[in-house]
C-alpha cells in the first residue's frame, strides 16, 4: 500500500509540474472567482473564493459561517435529553446518526447501557440514515457533473428509506428518537418485512447508479485522477469516512471500535480504494450503501426480543466527568466530547463534525486544479453545510 | 461501569486495559517532566495535561509515537456561567451564583484550557491532551505546522474563546463578522436570545391554572 501511495504522490507532483510549465509559457492575468454562497454544488451556503491564473486555481479558500447556529453554546442551556433535538440538525440528511454518539457519550458518563434490542434498532436506523444520506449524494453527484437522470432515481429510492424512518420514528428528517438508556419506542408492526423489501430496492438502485453513472465514460474522465489526496495528508487533516478510505486507509469505526452498538454482530466489508481521487471517493460511497443494506438485512434476521429502554431515572442527572464518543457517520467520524459537572445539562460539548475536517483540506486540494474540476472535487468530498458550521 | 439497567449483564469487575496502560507508559516516558497530570480510564480513554511551554513539543513527540491522526482541537472555559441555564425571568434581579472554577479530568490552574485529541490510526487508541492557558498571556503555541488539520480548529477556538495561537499563519474569523466584539463561547458571554425573552421551556413546570396541587409535584 505504501508503494502505491508513493507512486500516486509522484504522479501528482509530476502533474503539478507539467501544469506549472504551461503556466510559464502562457502567462495570463490573475482573476478572482467567487463560487457561492448560493451554488448548487454546495448543499447549502458555502462560499469558495478562488484566485485563478487562466483556467487554473492558484489559491482557494472556503468561507464558511453562513449557517453557524452555535450549537455548542446552545447545548449549555439545554438538558441532556433536549440536546438530541439540536444535534439532529447538524447533518440534516442523516439526522438519526447525529444523535447516537451524543447519547452514547451521556450513557457512558452515567454508566447505563441500552438493552440489546435498542442497540439493534439504533444500528438499523443508523444505517438507514446512512443509506438515505449517501443515496442522495449519488444522485446529486450526477447533477453536478451534468448528468440529470441519476437525481430522479436517487430521490425516488431515498423516499422509500425516509418512509421507513418515518414509520419507526415519526419524523422523516429529524427523528429525535434516541433516548438516554434506549429508544423512545419499539418498531411498528410490519417494519421488518417492509425494510427487507426496501433494501432489495436499494440494491437495485445501486446497480442502476453504477451502470448509469460510474460506467459512464464522461463521468470517469471527469473524476479519475482529479483531486488526489495521498494517505498521509488525509490523516494529517483528520479526514474521515469515505474520503479517508478512498485514499487507501482501511479504517472504519464501525468495525474497529468497541461501542455498545450492534455492528460487531454483523459481517460487512470495509470498502477501500487505493487511488484517492474523486472517482475513488464516489465509488467507495456507492459500495458502502450496498454494504449498509446488507448490514440492515443481517440485523433484521438477528433482532433480539426484549425491552427498548433501560431503567433510567425520570429526571436525568449525568455524573461529573468527561467522555468522548465518536461513530462512523455517513459523512465520516462524528464525535462529541461531553463535559458534565453533575448537572441536568452538559457543561461543555465539543462537537467534532466530519465535514469540518473534510473541508479544511480544500485550500490544499484546490491548488493547481482547473476550474471545472473545482465542482467535481467539492462534490466528491461531500459535505453538508450544517455539518461544517454547526 | 455499574449499569443501572438490569437487562444487560456486564462483568462487575472492570478488566485491566493493558493496551492503554502500555501506551500511557510510553507517552509518559517520552514526554517526561512536561506532563503535569495524567489519567487512564480502563477501556475508555487517556487524558494528559502538559505544561504550556511544551504544548508544541508534545504534539511533535506524540506524532512520532504514532498518534498521527488529528481528531480535534478546542478550548474549555471552566468558569460557571453567571447566567445559569438562562431560565430565570430576565426582568427579575440577578441570582447570586457560585463562581468557583472546578476543572475536569487531570485538573488545571486556569480558567481556560485548550484541549485536543490525537488518535493512532487503524486503532481506537486516542489521547486527550489538555493545556492551561494563562489568563495574562491568553495564548499557546500553534499546532498548525505539525498537524495541517489544526489550522481551522485553532481559528475556531480563537474566535470563540479569544485564545491566541502563536505561530498560526492566519487567525481570521471563520463564522463571525470581522468587527464582531466578544467571544461567544466564553461563559460570561450572554446568550442574547435568553435575555430578551424568557425561555418558553419554563412553562412546562408551571402549575396549570386552577390546579391547586403543590409546586414541584408535577413530573
Amino acid at each position: 500500500m505504501t508503494m502505491l501511495g508513493d507512486r500516486q504522490q509522484l504522479a501528482y507532483i509530476a502533474a503539478q509540474a507539467a501544469d506549472a510549465r504551461v503556466n510559464v509559457e502562457l502567462e495570463t492575468e490573475g482573476m478572482t472567482l467567487n463560487i457561492g454562497p448560493q451554488h448548487p454544488a454546495t448543499h447549502g451556503t458555502l462560499r469558495i473564493i478562488a484566485r485563478l491564473d487562466g483556467e487554473q486555481v492558484v489559491w482557494a479558500e472556503p468561507s464558511a459561517g453562513y449557517m453557524h447556529r452555535g450549537y455548542e453554546k446552545l447545548t449549555e442551556v439545554r438538558t441532556f435529553p433536549q440536546v438530541t433535538a439540536l444535534v439532529n440538525r447538524i447533518d440534516w440528511l442523516g439526522s438519526f446518526a447525529n444523535e447516537v454518539p451524543f447519547i452514547l457519550a451521556a450513557e457512558k458518563l452515567m454508566g447505563v447501557e441500552a438493552p440489546s434490542r435498542a442497540q439493534h434498532i439504533r444500528t438499523i436506523l443508523f444505517e438507514l440514515s446512512r443509506i438515505a444520506n449517501v443515496s442522495l449524494f449519488l444522485g446529486d453527484l450526477g447533477v453536478q457533473l451534468g448528468a440529470v437522470t441519476p437525481v430522479f432515481f436517487a430521490f425516488r429510492d431515498r423516499e422509500y428509506v425516509l418512509n421507513l424512518i418515518e414509520a419507526a420514528t415519526g419524523g422523516r428528517f429529524h427523528p429525535n428518537f434516541d433516548r438516554i438508556g434506549g429508544l423512545k419506542d419499539d418498531l411498528p408492526a410490519g417494519f421488518i418485512e417492509e425494510t427487507r423489501v426496501v433494501m432489495k430496492k436499494l440494491r437495485t438502485f445501486c446497480d442502476q447508479i453504477e451502470d448509469l453513472l460510474f460506467g459512464n465514460e464522461i463521468f470517469q474522465s471527469r473524476t479519475r485522477g482529479i483531486g488526489v489526496i495521498p494517505k498521509d495528508v488525509a490523516l494529517q487533516y483528520g479526514l474521515s469516512g469515505a474520503n479517508l478510505r478512498a485514499s487507501g486507509v482501511d479504517w472504519d469505526l464501525r468495525r474497529d471500535q468497541d461501542i455498545p452498538m450492534a455492528w460487531n454482530k454483523t459481517e460487512f466489508k470495509v470498502i477501500t480504494h487505493p487511488d484517492g481521487d474523486s472517482f475513488a471517493r464516489c465509488w467507495v460511497r456507492l459500495q458502502e450503501v450496498r454494504e449498509s443494506t446488507k448490514i440492515v438485512d443481517q440485523l433484521l434476521d438477528t433482532m433480539p426480543a426484549g425491552p427498548v429502554m433501560a431503567k433510567v431515572p425520570k429526571i436525568i442527572k449525568v455524573p461529573e466527568g468527561e467522555a468522548w464518543v465518536s461513530t462512523e457517520n455517513p459523512l465520516g467520524e462524528m464525535g462529541y466530547y461531553v463535559v458534565s459537572q453533575g448537572d441536568q445539562g452538559p457543561f461543555r460539548v465539543k462537537i467534532r463534525s466530519a465535514s469540518f475536517n473534510n473541508i479544511s483540506i480544500v485550500p490544499w486540494l484546490l491548488k493547481g486544479v482547473y476550474v471545472p474540476d473545482i465542482i467535481t472535487i467539492l462534490a466528491s468530498l461531500y459535505f453538508i453545510l450544517g455539518d461544517i458550521d454547526r | 461501569m455499574f449499569p443501572l439497567s438490569s437487562t444487560t449483564d456486564t462483568p462487575t469487575e472492570a478488566p485491566r486495559d493493558t493496551v492503554r496502560e502500555a501506551a500511557l507508559a510510553q507517552v509518559l516516558e517520552a514526554l517526561g517532566a512536561n506532563v503535569v497530570d495524567s489519567l487512564l480510564k480502563p477501556n475508555d480513554d487517556i487524558w494528559i495535561r502538559v505544561t504550556a511551554e511544551s504544548w508544541r513539543a508534545t504534539a511533535e513527540t506524540l506524532k512520532s509515537l504514532g498518534f498521527t491522526y488529528f481528531g480535534f482541537l478546542s478550548a474549555i472555559d471552566w468558569l460557571p456561567s453567571p447566567f445559569g441555564k438562562g431560565e430565570e425571568d430576565p426582568s427579575a434581579p440577578a441570582v447570586e451564583r457560585d463562581s468557583t472554577i472546578k476543572q475536569g479530568y487531570t485538573g488545571g490552574d486556569t480558567r481556560f484550557q485548550v484541549f485536543a485529541r490525537l488518535v493512532q490510526p487503524f486503532t481506537t487508541l486516542g489521547i486527550n491532551i489538555k493545556v492551561d492557558v494563562d489568563d495574562a498571556v491568553m495564548a499557546v503555541d500553534s499546532w498548525s505546522g505539525i498537524f495541517a488539520g489544526a489550522n481551522w480548529h485553532e481559528r475556531e477556538a480563537h474566535e470563540m474563546f479569544g485564545i491566541g495561537f502563536n505561530g498560526h499563519p492566519d487567525l481570521r474569523n471563520m463564522y463571525l463578522p470581522t468587527d464582531f466584539e466578544g467571544h461567544p463561547m466564553r461563559k460570561d458571554f450572554p446568550l442574547l436570545a435568553r435575555i430578551v425573552k424568557p425561555w418558553p421551556g419554563i412553562v412546562d413546570v408551571e402549575p396549570l391554572p386552577g390546579d391547586d396541587s403543590e409546586e414541584g409535584e408535577a413530573s
